[in-house]
């Protein structure tokens, strides 16, 4: 048996970061159509243990997940590695977190 | 059935918006405009110096066309989170340029300036009455932080904004306020629904970034008391049921429940419906009032003052070295200063100046890096003279396998050193018990 996958930027409209507050940052995926929304979903690869090894965090660090079907999108939140203002901080708005959301291998058979 | 149209010409006063738009927007005879002006969105830096977010000129240029477009539709005009942070400054700022719009173009109208300012007493009394709750701030909100903590806001709810129409305001400037309660306020104070009306005001908040194409501009609320209707002003855009979904979910955690003073929307059976190719039909939202009133505070305090360099990199025997190089640079300074220097930070663009620890690729393929040098001290004296040994140290170091020997690093700017001035973090962001939504939004009036 082969395991393909596809990266996940091939599968969805948006993937994109965000400051959700000075001590959050929030990721959306959203999907245009709802094969590839429900393939993402319903294979659960995106998960605490997974999204924790992307982005090098500990799963504490993570604050939720949730599908929303009326958007056909997935969210995750995780607490700012750095607080906005912060020393060392390097991406105020955080919208350029999301790189490593684009190349995610989501399992496709 | 009854309902209301709100107009807001864009996501944030002074970030523009297309004239054309704002006024075919005018052309639905809309009862009120409301527009944010603020957020902490940019960082600590606007609520601690009280500077504001946007030009004199941008704001003055968009409030000269808003406030006569709606003196002559005798309609009025709220703006929350003045300035930016919603500090007394930023009230006092915006209030200003409206007295001189208001003079040039000859306008007549009832002024009610509403501030958002929290005297520290008042937090170090309720953190004694036990009525400060931890938000989503990494740390306790305890009187020492509140002692260094030079800026002091809270998010007000609709009610003072609410209380001002009450009493005959016809243009409010508001200071730090929830920003979907500035759009929902004039509905609300109508008697429409407040679920619908502060929903409406979550998406509309952001102007036309839930269409499509997105921007900052123009966008129309219907609201009625069981749904709301989205349509942009342009009609080069369009709101689409995906687009106005999307934005729901944008820069908040919880896509399903949005939290204000003293209340929660329920967004769980919230429906979108495509009505025609330029509009979308929302419904679903439930209102539910807190049993206590908690408002958030945001404060900021000053933590040093900033210098920075910016150098390029160009020659490859010192970008495979450059880890090496820079912390060499850095521990040198370290012992050159002592204890005088509070913290030295590398950006370096082309190697992880934008995800540091996180990012995925390890090994540099870039030609030439990027290098931004910063130094915040406890005086902006000595972060320049940090700055600059360092930016020197680097400037002439060797190393072995060293080609070019007159100089390491490419300065595009004399002085090679900037100063940035003050630096702020966030030292509140926590809740506080009120027993009145009015209690701390003073409320002045003025003919103007």
């Amino acid at each position: 048996m082969t395991n393909t996958f596809i990266p996940l930027h091939e599968l969805a409209k948006i993937i994109r970061s965000k400051n959700a507050g000075p001590f959050r940052l929030t990721f959306d995926v959203i999907f245009d159509n709802d094969d590839a929304y429900n393939l993402v979903r319903d294979c659960s690869a995106l998960n605490y243990p997974t999204i924790a090894a992307l982005f090098k965090i500990s799963e504490k660090q993570i604050c939720s997940l949730y599908t929303v079907d009326a958007a056909r999108a997935i969210k995750i939140t995780i607490y700012r590695p750095v607080d906005q203002g912060a020393l060392g901080e390097t991406d105020s708005y955080g919208c350029q977190q999301h790189v490593p959301l684009m190349t995610f291998k989501v399992p496709s058979s | 059935m009854r309902s209301i149209t709100v107009l807001t010409p864009t996501g944030t006063l002074g970030y523009g918006f297309d004239f054309l738009a704002f006024k075919r927007g005018m052309d639905f005879s809309p009862d009120v405009i409301a527009v944010d002006a603020g957020s902490t969105d940019p960082g600590p830096y606007y609520l601690g110096s009280g500077k504001p977010l946007v030009s004199r000129f941008s704001t003055k240029h968009e409030l000269e066309i808003i406030l006569t477009a709606a003196r002559f539709a005798q309609i009025p005009v709220i703006i929350g989170s003045a300035g930016g942070a919603g500090t007394k400054y930023h009230v006092d700022w915006t209030a200003e340029i409206v007295r001189e719009i208001a003079m040039e173009k000859k306008l007549k109208f009832r002024l009610a300036t509403i501030s958002a300012d929290i005297p520290v007493e008042r937090v170090k009394e309720a953190i004694q009455r036990n009525e400060i709750r931890q938000f989503e701030a990494s740390f306790n909100l305890n009187v020492e932080i509140l002692e260094k903590t030079t800026s002091l806001v809270a998010q007000m709810g609709y009610e003072p904004i609410v209380k001002a129409l009450e009493d005959g305001a016809e243009v409010i400037i508001a200071g730090r306020s929830a920003d979907d309660c500035v759009i929902a306020s004039y509905p609300i104070w109508c008697g429409i629904n407040v679920a619908q009306s502060i929903h409406m005001g979550k998406i509309l908040e952001c102007g036309a970034f839930s269409a499509e194409p997105f921007a900052m501009d123009v966008m129309l609320g219907f609201v009625s008391d069981d749904h709301f209707v989205l349509e942009p002003g342009s009609k080069n855009r369009y709101a689409t049921r995906e687009s106005v979904a999307a934005h729901s979910l944008y820069e908040r955690e919880n896509p399903y429940i949005q939290k204000g003073p003293g209340h929660q929307i329920d967004l769980h059976k919230c429906q979108y419906e495509q009505i025609d190719k330029r509009r979308v039909r929302v419904t679903g939202a439930s209102y539910e009032r807190d049993n206590e009133y908690w408002i958030k505070l945001e404060g900021a305090a000053i933590i040093g003052f900033r210098t920075i360099a910016i150098a390029g990199v160009r020659c490859p025997t010192m970008i495979e070295k450059i880890d090496f190089l820079l912390e060499k640079a850095r521990k040198k300074t370290y012992e050159y200063f002592s204890s005088k220097i509070l913290n030295i930070e590398y950006h370096v663009y082309g190697r992880n100046g934008v995800m540091r620890d996180r990012e995925p690729q390890k090994t540099i393929s870039s030609h030439e890096l990027g290098l931004i040098i910063e130094v915040v001290a406890d005086d902006q004296e000595t972060a320049n003279s940090v700055c600059h040994h360092l930016s020197g140290t680097l400037l002439h170091d060797h190393w072995t396998g060293q080609v070019n020997t007159s100089g390491n690093i490419a300065f595009p700017y004399s002085p090679s050193e900037i100063d940035s001035g003050p630096v702020y973090n966030f030292s509140a962001y926590h809740l506080m018990k009120t027993p009145d939504p009015l209690e701390l939004f003073p409320i002045t009036f003025e003919d103007i």
